[in-house]
Order: structure tokens, then C-alpha cells, then sequence
């Protein structure tokens, strides 16, 4: 299977940093196309200088990125910015226009599309985040979930192949979490978009195919979520929230009761505790 | 405080004012401050009245926005009026004289006149500024400054400048109000004591502000790069401006304006 | 130290075309001693309440008792600086307060505003550092050169510097990593009983008003629409939907339970509670057994 996203010993120090310090550590992973694929790992770990070297935000001290074939350089990096999507974690910060049509417009400004194909895209896009209501509105009269919405529906609008969530959600309350996790699942669905969610909510880590866990710039591990939640109380020391059932059968554990060692889902969890019930 | 200022702020409508092209609003309203020295009579002013009220009634605006407007500057306006009462050299019977102050008839006339200017003058471009959101303004005066492309003036970038700006003011102010909320619950009086203990108040205030700011800019500027901003060449337009007969039909008003001015001057 | 609200109605900007309303008929009572969350889904008057607490906004009519204090329309600005040192604020974000050039410098701000000398501030200074967790070398330093969590540590540490009666918490793990959450909740239960604080803490994380509150407000529309402890607020989850508010997750998992047919009496709050009724239940040698009757189970 060819991969989408090929990142192969990736080092990468800031320029303040002293000759053996590094951000990052030999990082090298590879994610497959219409893959979903979550990055954890607590705040300073470096995850989000990650995400910012894969578009070029920021160039590596050593090792290669390829996005769709590309290798990137001075050369292409123009050309990988249109094939990546990037919503970072500040909703204000990351509003360019003055309305929330003109903010969707943006990248496909940049991109000299034409105007009518513009406007088409612009409504579509917002169409689909449900936000067509607010395409005149200013961004000083949307919450943090509308504005992340029309972020992300920027994204749809310039249609680029992966979307990097910079842990998009962290500043919204849950309700605006909750909007944006469903607009991010039903873009997922409406098209073979590869996402990248860099991340602490459980939530959205759980909605991965595959979870990289970042710590001190290095890639500790790699697995499944049900790989990785299996970690139980571990994981806050990673950077992730504890899954309501772990935190359950921690509790469970405190009063006595043998628990099974392998992750369960809540609904696991759930029958689980009703199959004791009935063989009790 | 900021909330008292009238002038320069938007009330969003649906009348033929707000719909003028803002190109058309921002050189008229120039055009018309131009013409109002046209005027030279009470005549020729109670035109002028007549035309400014009429556009304000068209706006729907309601007229204590206007009246707003000029009451922040209105010891400005007297100081200037009473300034031209007290040392214009006018002809017509004399009043009063004392050293080089001299009240005469044609003194106080003009200082009359003025006081109409300057009425005028915030009537029409807080008609122009109530009825055009910013950004509207910001496309306008994109437009008008795109001859100097020609002379290699970055003009779209100037424009993108303008519009960003215009984004962030109301960021910034709940950003403001948030950190003087938070120092004034650390003890800070903020307007309270004299001028160095107000100075020093404020840089509390500042230092935070600017530091936001910055990480803000920077924030930005990351975003608007991996959005493949490149700077203004080989981008194409989302806001475009139209100009409407509505638009022309303001124009001819106003030439039948200057016109009648000219017919009407003493 | 009591905040009492009494027929509180405040208006953004009254008489001018902007007039909005913000809180409507508030009466309530934070009571000394207790850790009171506020909640209420954004937008519902929270943080208008909260600028309440101190005088930093006055009622438009209705009277605040702050301690002793009386705030009504007319309260002059003047002398509010002693409330202000007896009720602490930490806003969102609190980090961006930030400004001095060190640590120090930047925690002694407070006191020194209210009178205390500069050498009694930074030594204040000094002990409230250790109280939130930092080590002393970082004293000297520039506030801007510290990683977030401990600029926040640090801007927490600058308001208990006043030596605070009641210190109101808003959103104060809002951006922090799970981890640093944990260690902040944890820290605020232990200052609130080393300082003998009374707490408000403005959140939107059920999980956390049911492991620390005693008290609860909820707000909706401007108007405190319940008040009472975290079980009863919990006790009612199709209210809470109906006011855009969550579930602790522990309550949200039992009612699920619940409707696949397990008993329970109350709903718990914790998992803990949930550990201890769900060990009752199954292991009946331990809790005598009286709820055999027919459960429907739909699998």
C-alpha cells in the first residue's frame, strides 16, 4: 500500500536550541491514504512543531518528509501547502477575513481560483459545516465552535487531500467540541480525506484508526486505540485523558474486583458488568 | 467608554444609503466637503441642510446618532467658531472692539457659517462611517488607491493590511477590557490619581496587550502560510464591488447639488 | 466570607441603542466556606456574575453583600481596592495577565497594590511560588521565558499573594494538558483547605463540579435557574440536556446502566461510588441482596 504521508528520521531543532538539543528525535512513521491518525502526547512534547514540519511551517534539521510523492523542499512546498489542510488551536488567531465568507475564501484566493468557482465552492463549503446562516457575519459575533467550523470549512472549500488538526478543539467548551468533532467525522465521510489530529481529548483520539505517542520528540509508540488506551491510568502521563471505562476499572480495582487487563469501550464495559450480573 | 463613540462605528441596515456602492459613499462624502465651500449665503446652507437631512432620513438611521456625533466634538467646533467671532477682521457694523479683538456683524456671521461646516461635515461622513461597514470602506479605498500600482505602491497588501486590521479591533478590545479587568482585581486604578500614577497604571495594561498581540501576529501569520498565502500577485478575487444605477442616481444628486450652489451663492 | 446577591438585574451599556441584558432577577447566596462551581453553557451570564463577586461591574439595580460590604448602582469606585484583596480572581487564561520582568516581581504586583511593602510582598512572593507548585530559581526569572503551565502556576500564584478570602476560579485548566489538569484541581482542593478559602469555580467540566464542588449554581439566560449540591443538580439529567449542560461521565455511564436494567437508588457521582454500589450488587456477601426483581435485559 503507498502511503500519502512518509516521514522518515525527522530531526528538528529551533534556532535558539543548542547543537544537541532537539525538538524532535528521529521521528519516522508513515500514514496511508483516507487514514485517520491521531498524534498525542503531553503539552512541550513537541507534536505540534510535528505537525508544523509537514507542511513546511517549519524545515527540518535532517531526515525527509514525502506528501503524495512529493518530497518536500523549497521547490514543492508551495505545491504540499495546497494538498495539506491546517486548523490550529486558537480560534481568533487563525480568522484572516473580515466575514466568515471571505475567511472561507482565503486559501482559494491564494490559489487564483476563479471567482465563480469560488463562490460556488465558498457556499458549498459552508453548506456543508451548516454555518450558510452566518456567511456575512463577523468573526467577533461567532462562538469558538462556529469559527473552528468555518476554519474547517475553508479546509472543504480548497479541497486539499489531508487535514492536520492542531489540536483544533483544545480551547472550546464541550459543546463546541462535540459540533466540530461531528463536522470533522461527516467530512471524513463525504470524501477520502486523510486526517491527522494532534490531540488530548479521548474523544478524538478514540475516532483514529492509529495513535502516535509523541514524548520528549520521540515516537514511544504506535498502535491501535485499543492498543494504546489499554496504558489505563498511564495514559495521563502521556498527554491523553483517561477513557471513562480505564477510569472505571481503576476504580473497580481499588475495591477488590478482578477487571479484565485488555481495553474495553464503554458499551464493552457495560456488558461486561452485565455479564457478571447474570452469572453472579 | 470606547462604547460612547458614535463616529466610526456601523449600524447595520437595509436602506438605499447602505446599499450605495462604498466607493460611491467614500468620494461623494469627499466631494460633498468639497462643495460645502461652495456655500457663501443662508440660502446656499439651508441647501446644503436640506440635502444632508434628506440622505440621513433615506439612511433610517436614527437622527440621535447624529446628534451623538457631533457632541464629542463640540468644544472643539465653539473653540474654532469663537476663535473666528473674536479675531476676524470682517466688515459690517462692529459691536465690540478691544485691542485686536473685534466682534462685528460679519464675524459673527461667519462664525455661524462655520458652525454649519463643521455640522455638515460630521452629519455626512457619520452617515457615510454608520452606513458602511469597515471592510466595505477598506474595499473602497483598494479601489481608489489602485492607480498607484502603477508606481509599484503594494496595493493589495496594504488593502489585506486594512481589512486584517479592521478584524482584529473588536479582538483586541475584549482582549483590552480582559486585562484590565484582571489587574483592576490585582488593585490597579485604572483613570485614578494623577498623570504619572495613571501613566504607570498602564503599563500593566500595555506590556500584556502588546505580548498578546504579538503572539497573535504570529499565530496568524503561520495560519495564513499554510493557507498559501504568498503575498498579493496571482491571487484572484472573493469581494467584488458593483456599481448600481443607485449609485449613479447619487452622483447626478449631487452634481444637481453643486449646480444649485452655484446658482444660489451670493 | 459570604457574596450575597439580591434582586441583581445588570444591563451592558444601559440606555444607548446597545443595551443588552446580562443577569436578570439574581438572588443567591455563595456561602463562606464552601466550593461553589458555577455553571451554565457559554453565553448564559457566568462571567458577568463573576465580575459581580468583586465590584468589578456594579448591579444596574439590586444589592451585592460582599462580607460586610453592601454594592448597589450608586456604590462610588472609590475604596472597592479592600474587596478586591478579599475576593481574588483568577480570569481565563490567566497567563496573560502576565507583565513584569521577573517572577517576583510579577506576584508581588498584587500586595503591593494594597499597600504591603515591597520587601513583605516578595517574601509573600516567595511562599506563594512553593504554594503553587514552583521551585524557587525560577523567582528571578522572566515570566515569558516559563512553558504555560508554569506562567499560569505563576498568575495564580500573583492573585493568592492577596491573601484572598474567597478566591473565584474561572475556566483555570482551560488549554492544559490532561495531566496538568489534574495536578491544578488537585492543587486548588489543597489550597482551599491550607488558606481556608471559600472557592467559585466557573467550569463547563462536570466530571470535575462532582469531584470538588459542594455547591452549585447553574445559570441559564442571565438567570440562576437552580441551585443546590452537586447530587441533587445531578440528579435530574433530562433538566440538564434541556440547559445545554453535561453529566459527570460517572452519572452519564450509570444512567446508561440504569436503563439496561441495573438499580440503582441514587445516581452516583464518582466513579468510586459507582465501583463501590456496582461491587454491592455483585457480590452480595458483602451488601445484602434485595434487588432480584425482573430486569429486562434487551440483548
Amino acid at each position: 500500500m503507498s502511503s500519502i504521508i512518509d516521514v522518515e528520521h525527522l530531526n528538528y531543532r529551533y534556532p535558539q536550541q543548542a547543537a544537541d538539543e532537539l525538538t524532535l528525535r528521529d521521528i519516522s512513521f508513515t500514514v496511508a491514504p483516507g487514514e485517520w491518525v491521531a498524534i498525542v502526547g503531553h503539552n512541550g512534547s513537541g507534536k505540534s512543531t510535528l505537525a508544523k514540519n509537514l507542511n513546511g511551517l517549519l524545515a527540518p534539521a535532517a531526515g525527509t518528509i514525502t506528501v503524495d510523492g512529493q518530497v518536500l523542499s523549497e521547490e514543492t512546498v508551495w505545491d504540499i501547502r495546497t494538498k495539506i489542510g491546517m486548523v490550529f488551536q486558537n480560534p481568533d488567531n487563525q480568522f484572516v477575513g473580515a466575514t466568515v465568507a471571505d475567511d472561507v475564501a482565503f486559501s482559494l484566493e491564494n490559489q487564483g481560483i476563479p471567482r465563480d468557482e469560488m463562490l460556488k465552492r465558498v457556499a458549498a463549503a459552508l453548506k456543508q459545516v451548516d454555518m450558510q446562516d452566518f456567511a456575512t457575519r463577523e468573526p467577533a459575533r461567532l462562538s469558538g465552535g462556529q469559527k473552528q467550523r468555518v476554519a474547517l470549512a475553508g479546509m472543504i472549500a480548497a479541497q486539499p487531500q489531508i487535514l492536520i488538526l492542531d489540536e483544533a478543539t483544545s480551547m472550546l467548551d464541550p459543546r463546541g467540541r462535540q459540533e466540530v468533532l461531528a463536522t470533522i467525522r461527516q467530512m471524513k465521510a463525504a470524501s477520502a480525506l486523510t486526517v491527522l489530529s494532534i490531540t488530548h481529548d479521548i474523544d478524538e483520539a478514540a475516532s483514529a484508526n492509529r495513535v502516535l505517542v509523541i514524548n520528549d520528540g520521540e515516537l514511544k509508540e504506535e498502535g491501535t486505540p485499543a492498543e494504546i488506551f489499554q496504558h489505563g491510568e498511564e495514559l495521563i502521563k502521556m498527554g491523553l485523558d483517561m477513557p471513562y471505562a480505564e477510569r472505571l476499572k481503576a476504580a473497580l480495582k481499588r475495591q477488590g474486583m478482578q477487571v479484565p487487563a485488555t481495553y474495553l469501550t464503554e458499551k464493552g464495559m457495560a456488558d461486561w458488568l452485565w455479564q457478571l450480573r447474570s452469572n453472579k | 467608554m470606547m462604547n460612547k463613540l458614535i463616529f466610526g462605528r456601523y449600524v447595520p441596515g437595509n436602506s438605499v444609503v447602505h446599499r450605495m456602492d462604498p466607493r460611491a459613499k467614500l468620494l461623494l462624502s469627499f466631494y460633498f466637503i468639497g462643495i460645502i465651500f461652495i456655500a457663501n449665503s443662508w440660502l446656499t446652507y439651508l441647501v446644503l441642510f436640506a440635502f444632508t437631512l434628506a440622505a440621513i432620513y433615506l439612511s433610517g438611521v436614527k437622527w440621535s446618532f447624529f446628534i451623538n456625533g457631533v457632541k464629542p466634538l463640540i468644544w472643539l467646533i465653539l473653540f474654532t467658531v469663537v476663535l473666528q467671532v473674536l479675531f476676524s477682521a470682517g466688515g459690517g457694523h462692529v459691536y465690540f472692539q478691544w485691542g485686536i479683538i473685534t466682534i462685528s456683524q460679519s464675524g459673527l456671521i461667519n462664525g455661524v457659517y462655520i458652525f454649519c461646516r463643521f455640522v455638515l461635515i460630521i452629519f455626512m461622513s457619520t452617515l457615510l462611517t454608520l452606513t458602511t461597514p469597515p471592510l466595505e470602506l477598506s474595499d473602497a479605498i483598494e479601489y481608489i488607491l489602485m492607480p498607484l500600482k502603477v508606481v509599484h505602491f503594494p496595493v493589495y497588501e496594504v488593502a489585506l493590511m486594512l481589512s486584517i486590521a479592521l478584524r482584529f479591533v473588536p479582538t483586541l478590545m475584549d482582549e483590552t477590557e480582559k486585562i484590565m479587568n484582571a489587574q483592576r482585581a490585582r488593585g490597579v486604578d485604572f483613570g485614578e490619581g494623577n498623570i504619572f500614577q495613571q501613566m504607570r497604571a498602564v503599563v500593566p495594561l500595555l506590556i500584556p496587550l502588546f505580548v498578546s498581540s504579538f503572539n497573535r501576529a504570529e499565530d496568524l501569520a503561520t495560519a495564513m502560510e499554510a493557507r498559501g498565502y504568498q503575498g498579493g500577485e496571482g491571487r484572484s478575487k472573493f469581494r467584488i464591488l458593483k456599481w448600481q444605477m443607485r449609485d449613479t442616481w447619487a452622483t447626478i444628486s449631487f452634481a444637481v447639488l453643486t449646480v444649485a450652489l452655484i446658482l444660489l451663492r451670493a | 466570607m459570604a457574596i450575597t446577591f439580591k434582586q441583581v438585574d445588570f444591563t451592558y451599556q444601559p440606555g444607548t441603542p446597545f443595551a443588552t441584558n446580562a443577569l436578570t432577577d439574581i438572588n443567591v447566596t455563595i456561602p463562606t466556606g464552601s466550593y461553589t462551581a458555577l455553571i451554565g453553557h457559554t453565553g448564559s451570564g457566568k462571567s458577568t456574575l463573576l465580575q459581580h463577586l468583586n465590584a468589578l461591574l456594579k448591579p444596574t439595580s439590586g444589592t451585592v453583600t460582599i462580607g460586610e460590604r453592601v454594592i448597589t448602582p450608586t456604590t462610588s469606585n472609590k475604596d472597592l481596592k479592600s474587596l478586591r484583596q478579599q475576593v481574588g480572581i483568577v480570569f481565563q487564561f490567566p497567563e496573560s495577565q502576565l507583565f513584569e520582568e521577573t517572577v517576583v516581581k510579577d506576584i508581588a504586583f498584587g500586595p503591593q497594590n494594597f499597600g504591603v511593602s515591597e520587601e513583605d510582598a516578595h517574601q509573600t512572593a516567595a511562599k506563594m511560588l512553593a504554594l503553587v507548585g514552583l521551585d524557587q530559581s525560577l523567582l528571578e526569572r522572566s515570566p515569558f521565558d516559563l512553558s504555560g503551565g508554569q506562567m499560569r502556576r505563576v498568575a495564580i500564584a500573583g492573585v493568592l499573594a492577596m491573601q484572598p478570602k474567597v478566591l473565584v476560579l474561572d475556566e483555570p485548566t482551560a488549554g492544559l494538558d490532561p495531566q496538568g489538569r489534574l495536578e491544578m484541581m488537585q492543587m486548588f482542593a489543597r489550597l482551599r483547605h491550607e488558606q481556608e478559602l471559600t472557592v467559585v469555580l466557573v467550569t463547563h467540566q462536570m466530571d470535575d463540579v462532582a469531584d470538588y464542588a459542594d455547591n452549585v449554581i447553574v445559570m441559564d439566560q442571565g438567570r440562576v435557574v437552580k441551585t443546590g449540591t452537586p447530587r441533587e443538580i445531578f440528579a435530574d439529567p433530562q433538566w440538564l440536556t434541556e440547559h445545554q449542560l453535561g453529566l459527570p461521565k460517572t452519572t452519564a455511564f450509570a444512567q446508561t446502566l440504569r436503563e439496561q436494567g441495573w438499580q440503582f437508588d441514587q445516581l452516583p457521582l464518582t466513579e468510586d461510588e459507582l465501583a463501590q454500589m456496582l461491587k454491592s450488587q455483585l457480590a452480595p456477601s458483602l451488601a445484602p441482596s434485595h434487588f432480584g426483581e425482573g430486569t429486562a435485559h434487551d440483548e
